[in-house]
């Protein structure tokens, strides 16, 4: 039974001329797990999860789901996987209902239509045309025809990506039902909020390649220290980061747009500390935060760059 | 078949038959334009009495209002006196058929490729010799027949039945196939275990739903507006219809088979269709076309269709005499279905 959900070994998918999407991708889901691959837009997350569905052929490397190869037992494979693609626009003139029995028609066993709506929460626009469902709706109805065959494992390909917080939530809150029924979830995103409430385990993924892997506790463990300092100046000569990584509980001192970032293990030492350091070089701030670190911060650490350019 | 895979046929096919009776507009192209332009034809071609040709009397020296009465003098003749550059500008735009320029001898000037000018020299010609005192040697009697069957409305009528079944074929299976590619529908459903058979399938199952409305549309309205009669038997009808439908939907199919965008498969369509519709006899005979043509034109799926539908309606021919052209028909959608199948993109 600990037999794993998904294996795949040195995933490469190249699009002539030059682009190399996935460059060498090793990766296992336990049954059983909520496992995310995080990254930036482009990183080759969609690339990734959409061979592992079987629908791209990779250039090279090898894909076994729930201990089978796509060559020989696809049927039987597609019975047992829901999923959710990126950019899918379900028909617009079928109502929700028509839409998640279209779906339904296709699997030998499954929930029923009104149990799927009701997982969710699209009851009472059972009767509503897709195409006047709001994002959140629409969302929530592709979950649904990915539920509809009660799937050993869930495929969702960015599936909170431009949804309002509330309907972020919502989605949050099916998938984890889903995940404490004991089924297996492989989910994309590119927001490290997602990935830490949901996954179990989560990949970052950067140029097509897995930079760091692990519990998403474990992966901000490897910054050495659990919380960001950054500060900004207004005015005055900045300290230098050596006189920053004296300071007590500093670990990590970096720059990113004018702003300094200190990764420190307690905040309540490093704090009065630094403002006496500031006061010192005759200094003001113009703006000083504090956070726990997240998986952004290990994405900054590891890359120099952020989840999301915005 | 089993119980899953009939069910899964049945919904992809209410699939396609909401998408379509939901969307008003494109019920109107189905039902109510062929029934518009068979009405509009109709009445330009069927109601009009004994032609009367327009011609023009050139007013030479003062001369000329002599030869306007004797011409008007006739049933099928109305002459206007004109100078010569209002007479020379309404010949060149077909506003009138003929010039007759007064003198000796008198001069008739007009275009003998057109029929409507070729009519007028003869009427003309005859009624200067008959002014002129010209006697006829033989008596002829005419006796004129009008029977539904024979008229343009009669050959107009199959011929339309054939243009909507190519049209609603083609657009309703290249449009949906489409516009599913685009919005990503296409690989949704092949991560699904819908079998890619029964998508295919699915199309032809709705448009035979259709196609039984469409044809009984157009054939009870050229019943009941013009007496358009249907001689052959109405089963080698529907035979012929589901045949011809089953044939434009694979060639719709082939189509769409790769094409990315509305605008891209819009431009095959035409491409396709357009030919057909000048060519295939749908509005006048094909063998206005010169010879060379010929074997062309009735290798064209739509000629055939038409040639078959006209055979049982208006001929009232068995099934059997159109066998060949149905063997062309079937022939056409075999090899596109099949094509379509091997080249078709699901992404």
């Amino acid at each position: 039974m600990c037999a794993a959900a998904i294996a795949c070994r040195g995933l490469v998918k190249r699009y002539p001329p030059d682009v190399i999407a996935v460059a060498g991708i090793d990766l296992e889901v336990r049954q059983g797990e909520c496992f995310g691959m995080l990254g930036p837009n482009g990183a080759g997350k969609t690339t990734t999860i959409e061979i592992i569905q079987g629908l791209l052929q990779p250039d090279a490397g090898e894909v076994e789901v729930l201990g089978l190869g796509w060559k020989r037992h696809e049927a039987d494979l597609r019975q047992r996987l829901g999923t959710q693609l990126q950019e899918t626009k379900l028909p617009d003139k079928l109502s929700v209902e028509e839409a998640v029995r279209l779906f339904r028609s296709f699997y030998r066993d499954g929930n029923e239509v009104a149990d799927v709506l009701r997982m969710v929460q699209l009851e009472e626009k059972r009767r509503a045309w897709v195409g006047k469902l709001s994002g959140g709706q629409r969302q929530r109805l592709a979950v649904a025809c990915a539920l509809v065959s009660d799937p050993d494992i869930l495929f969702l390909d960015e599936p909170t990506t431009g949804l309002d917080p509330q309907s972020r939530r919502q989605l949050w809150g099916i998938i984890a039902d889903f995940r404490r029924r004991g089924r297996t979830v492989l989910l994309t995103t590119h927001y490290m909020e997602e990935a830490e409430r949901l996954c179990d385990r989560v990949a970052i993924v950067d140029y097509g390649r897995i930079i760091a892997l692990g519990s998403p506790p474990e992966l901000i463990a490897t910054l050495g220290a659990e919380h960001v300092v950054e500060f900004a100046l207004e005015s005055g000569s900045a300290p230098d980061d050596g006189q920053l990584a004296a300071l007590p509980g500093v670990e990590h001192v970096t720059h990113d747009d004018g702003k300094h970032r200190l990764t420190v293990g307690w905040v309540h030492e490093t704090v009065p500390a630094l403002m006496k350091l500031i006061d010192r070089h005759g200094a003001a701030l113009s703006e000083l935060t504090t956070h726990h670190a997240t998986l952004e911060d290990v994405f900054l650490s590891l890359t120099g760059r952020h989840l999301r350019d915005e | 078949m089993n119980r899953r895979r009939l069910s899964s046929i049945r919904q992809l096919t209410l699939w396609r038959i909401r998408e379509f009776t939901r969307e008003p507009e494109a019920l109107f192209w189905v039902f109510a334009f062929p029934i518009m332009l068979a009405f509009a034809l109709g009445l330009a071609f069927t109601s009009r009495g004994p032609e009367v040709v327009r011609i023009a009397v050139e007013q030479v020296d003062g001369g000329g209002q002599a030869l306007v009465t004797a011409l008007n003098g006739t049933e099928r003749v109305e002459a206007v006196l004109l100078d010569s550059a209002e007479a020379e500008y309404r010949l060149r735009t077909g506003r009138v058929a003929l010039v007759v320029t007064p003198g000796d001898p008198i001069r008739l000037r007009y275009d003998s490729t057109r029929t409507e000018s070729d009519v007028a020299r003869l009427v003309v010609g005859d009624a200067l010799q008959e002014s002129a005192g010209r006697r006829d040697v033989v008596e002829i009697r005419d006796v004129k027949v009008m029977e539904p069957g024979a008229r343009y409305i009669d050959f107009l009528i199959p011929g339309l039945i054939g243009l909507n079944i190519m049209g609603t074929g083609m657009w309703g299976i290249g449009f949906g196939i489409v516009k599913a590619r685009n919005d990503k529908l296409l690989k949704r459903l092949l991560a699904s275990p819908m079998r890619r058979s029964d998508f295919m399938l699915s199309f032809m199952l709705a448009r035979l739903f259709f196609l039984g409305f469409e044809v009984t549309a157009v054939l009870l309205f050229g019943h009941l507006a013009f007496d358009v009669p249907v001689r052959g038997s109405l089963l080698a009808v529907a035979a012929i219809v589901v045949l011809g439908a089953m044939t434009f939907s694979g060639l719709g199919l082939l189509v769409a088979s790769r094409a990315r965008t509305i605008e891209g498969v819009s431009g095959l369509m035409n491409l396709v269709m357009v030919p057909m519709w000048i060519l295939s006899g749908v509005f006048f005979a094909y063998s206005h076309f010169p010879e060379a043509m010929q074997p062309f034109v009735r290798a064209l799926p739509l000629t055939a269709l038409n040639d078959a539908l006209r055979s049982v309606v208006l001929d009232g021919a068995p099934l059997l005499a159109s066998a060949g052209l149905l063997a062309l028909l079937a022939g056409w959608g075999g090899v596109s279905f099949a094509v379509a199948l091997r080249v078709f993109r699901w992404r």
